[in-house]
């Protein structure tokens, strides 16, 4: 069976240290809900890779493996009724959004209890209930339904905010530039959360765009544009954190979450765009490990506890894969169900 | 309030096409408070036909919101606030321009509800108006209708007059779904009967305009007027036609137009849309596999758009779609002895 692998070299040790400065106290169940959230994203995903190496899966898969504190740390401010829009990539956001792990775990086999009835599949995950809405196979085409979001929000006085997810990739969108440009001259309470694990399928961001602080874009639609350690999860936690309070108030916000994809862009990436040497050093970055080292040097939760949450995310991870699994497929009365409301 | 069916004896006020959508539109953000209005410049410029006057000054700026020149933006975060529990009503101010917008149109708002299991409902009405003539030139002179009809998950309206503009335009506002409303561009000062009274017209129902008995004529929109016009002159030879408005090309009401194909035994298809990929070959198609199709005593002819950009030169521009002559010839032609007509379906040009 898979499981997470700590990585056991000191060099590795030494350079996932601890970030510099006084961190402020957060309470244990914040710790915790942190750790777990993203454990469930690592393990989740690490078990959609076996299946679908081994054919159970089928169609294509773009995972989140080292990008989990992105998504964790951002949906940990976040409640049922706060919304968010994913991207392809979009397994990681739903998890931390809540959704029910077996759902999930039954729309990735196309099962007809599958959160979206297995007709969405893994670029496709939705989850209204919890605020999700949605993920989407077109790069930046997440990007307007946020601002749309927000929109109702002020429509309907409700204290809400929507948090934008989308990639480096997504930022030479035409919809980003419309959608940033629109949400800003109206003011509404969108934080723009850019993942930028380096590359865009292939190219190097280097090589799309000029700009290599993409924070800087901000100032082009008059909103604040700030950069976070995407592999630091309290930092992130952090920096969404003052970053809502400020879209709540005052209205937009592009936060750049510097993070890196541990495996490759989607199931037929190879690799040859990268070396192994970027990724190894990356890898030492692991914000699940660093974040779980952290814990235990601070004392903030002891290797007993994270042991415990360990088999329990685990225990949660396998029984959601045995009931997909087990679930039933649609069938033809499904074909053409829900193409239109009633 | 009444349902359909059109105008009764007694004799009631007439207004424009664009009055008539502008009714529509300030009765529908009376009713509902989740309802609201965006586009560009449909505040105190009223939209680019005037279409929007008023309303602004009524309801105001936030249910009134003028946006930015950013399409894709605007039909997007329109299906966002439809996702989120407001109703929004879209304006692209020419039909050319919903290109910019087709991804959150036609692969966003169209999918979201089959694509996420049927847990959202996207009540979002884009309108936008279409066809040529105004001289406008290639780019905001398009029908593109089939376009839209391409894409499940979208419903499509082309109201022909001012009592299905606005019957229409309510259902669509009252819909869940994304609905492309198309309006009329060169109607938009027409006027037509229209009661004070609230009455809704609901969608997949088709209108027999003029009943006939001789040939069938489908065709929506702009080219519907037209069309009852050629067939009243040609009623004066003892000639009858039927004119049948499906006014919704998704739902489409295949069983009226069947039907009626049926009845007279031969079908014209007129449509403005240039007619390679037009939706025109879609109904041909539908009768052709329907009942009607063995009762028929002629093939079946499509009068559309030349395959060409919308010229800007007036005689250019008026001969690029469908003109009373060619919908007339295309009725002779079926009507006419069968060797007459073999060598006009030899004859007939693309």
């Amino acid at each position: 069976m898979i499981a997470l692998q700590p990585e056991n070299s000191t060099e590795a040790a030494s350079a996932s240290a601890p970030s510099a400065g006084p961190r402020p106290g957060y309470p244990e169940p914040l710790l915790e809900d942190l750790y777990r959230r993203m454990l469930r994203i690592r393990l989740f995903e690490e078990e959609i890779q076996y299946h679908m190496s081994r054919g159970r899966i089928h169609g294509t898969t773009h995972l989140y493996v080292g990008e989990e504190a992105v998504a964790a740390g951002a949906a940990a401010n976040l409640s049922d009724l706060d919304y968010i829009t994913s991207t392809h990539r979009c397994h990681g956001h739903a998890i931390a959004k809540g959704s029910d792990l077996a759902s999930l775990a039954a729309e990735m086999f196309g099962k007809r209890s599958g959160v979206c009835g297995g007709k969405g599949g893994s670029m496709h995950l939705a989850d209204p209930a919890r605020g999700n809405l949605g993920g989407t196979g077109i790069v930046g085409g997440g990007i307007p339904i946020a601002v749309g979001a927000a929109l109702s929000i002020r429509r309907l006085g409700q204290d809400r905010a929507v948090v934008c997810f989308f990639g480096d990739g997504a930022m030479n969108e035409g919809t980003f530039h419309e959608s940033v440009n629109l949400a800003a001259v109206w003011k509404l309470p969108v934080l723009f959360l850019c993942e930028n694990n380096l590359y865009g399928v292939s190219t190097h961001v280097r090589r799309s765009t000029n700009v290599q602080d993409l924070s800087l874009r901000a100032a082009a639609y008059g909103i604040p544009g700030r950069n976070v350690d995407g592999m630091d999860v309290l930092e992130v936690y952090r920096a969404v954190g003052e970053a809502l309070s400020h879209v709540k108030k005052k209205g937009p916000l592009l936060l750049v979450a510097q993070t890196y994809r541990f495996l490759g862009h989607s199931r037929s990436d190879s690799n040859v765009y990268r070396t192994q040497e970027e990724i190894d050093v990356w890898k030492k970055k692991d914000p699940i490990l660093r974040f779980r080292r952290l814990l235990i040097a601070r004392g903030d939760l002891s290797e007993g506890r994270i042991s415990e949450i360990d088999e329990e995310v685990r225990d949660e991870v396998d029984s959601a894969f045995r009931y997909a699994q087990a679930c039933e497929e649609p069938g033809l009365e499904d074909l053409l169900r829900d193409v239109y409301a009633d | 309030m009444r349902t359909d069916s059109g105008t009764g004896a007694r004799r009631i006020r007439e207004i424009s096409y664009a009055e008539a959508i502008r009714e529509a539109l300030r009765e529908e953000l009376l009713r509902d408070p989740r309802v609201f209005l965006m586009g560009e410049d449909v505040g105190i410029y009223g939209g680019t036909f005037g279409v929007s006057a008023g309303l602004f000054r009524e309801f105001g700026p936030d249910r009134i919101l003028d946006t930015p020149i950013s399409e894709a933006a605007i039909a997007g975060a329109a299906a966002g606030a439809a996702l989120t529990g407001t109703r929004p009503i879209v304006e692209i101010p020419f039909s050319d321009f919903l290109s910019l917008a087709l991804d959150q149109i036609g692969n966003q708002a169209a999918k979201m509800r089959y694509m996420f299991g049927g847990t959202v409902r996207v009540p979002l009405v884009v309108r936008s108006p279409a066809g040529s003539g105004t001289g406008a030139g290639a780019q905001h002179s398009q029908s593109q209708e089939a376009v839209f009809c391409h894409f499940p998950g979208l419903k499509v309206v082309v109201p022909s007059t001012p009592y299905d503009a606005k019957g229409l335009l309510k259902t669509a506002v009252r819909d869940d779904n994304p609905v492309v409303f198309l309006e009329q561009k060169l109607l938009y000062k027409d006027t037509g009967p229209v009661p004070e009274e609230e009455y809704l017209i609901p969608f997949g129902k088709a209108e027999v305009k003029r009943a006939g008995s001789d040939l069938t004529i489908v065709a929506w929109g702009r080219m519907v007027g037209m069309c009852l016009d050629v067939a009243e002159r040609l009623d004066a030879e003892g000639i009858s036609v039927e004119v049948v408005d499906p006014r919704t090309l998704v739902p489409l009401d295949a069983r009226t137009i069947t039907a009626s194909a049926a009845k007279t035994g031969r079908l014209v298809i007129v449509h403005e849309a240039v007619k390679t990929g037009g939706f025109g070959g879609e109904i041909a198609a539908l009768v052709a596999d329907s009942e009607a199709f063995p009762l028929l005593k002629a093939p079946i002819r499509r009068v559309a758009g030349f395959d060409i950009p919308v010229p800007y030169s007036p005689n250019l521009e008026r001969n690029a779609v469908p003109t009373p002559e060619r919908i007339e010839q295309a009725v002779r032609d079926l009507l006419s002895p069968r060797e007459k007509l073999a060598g006009s379906i030899a004859g007939q040009s693309r």
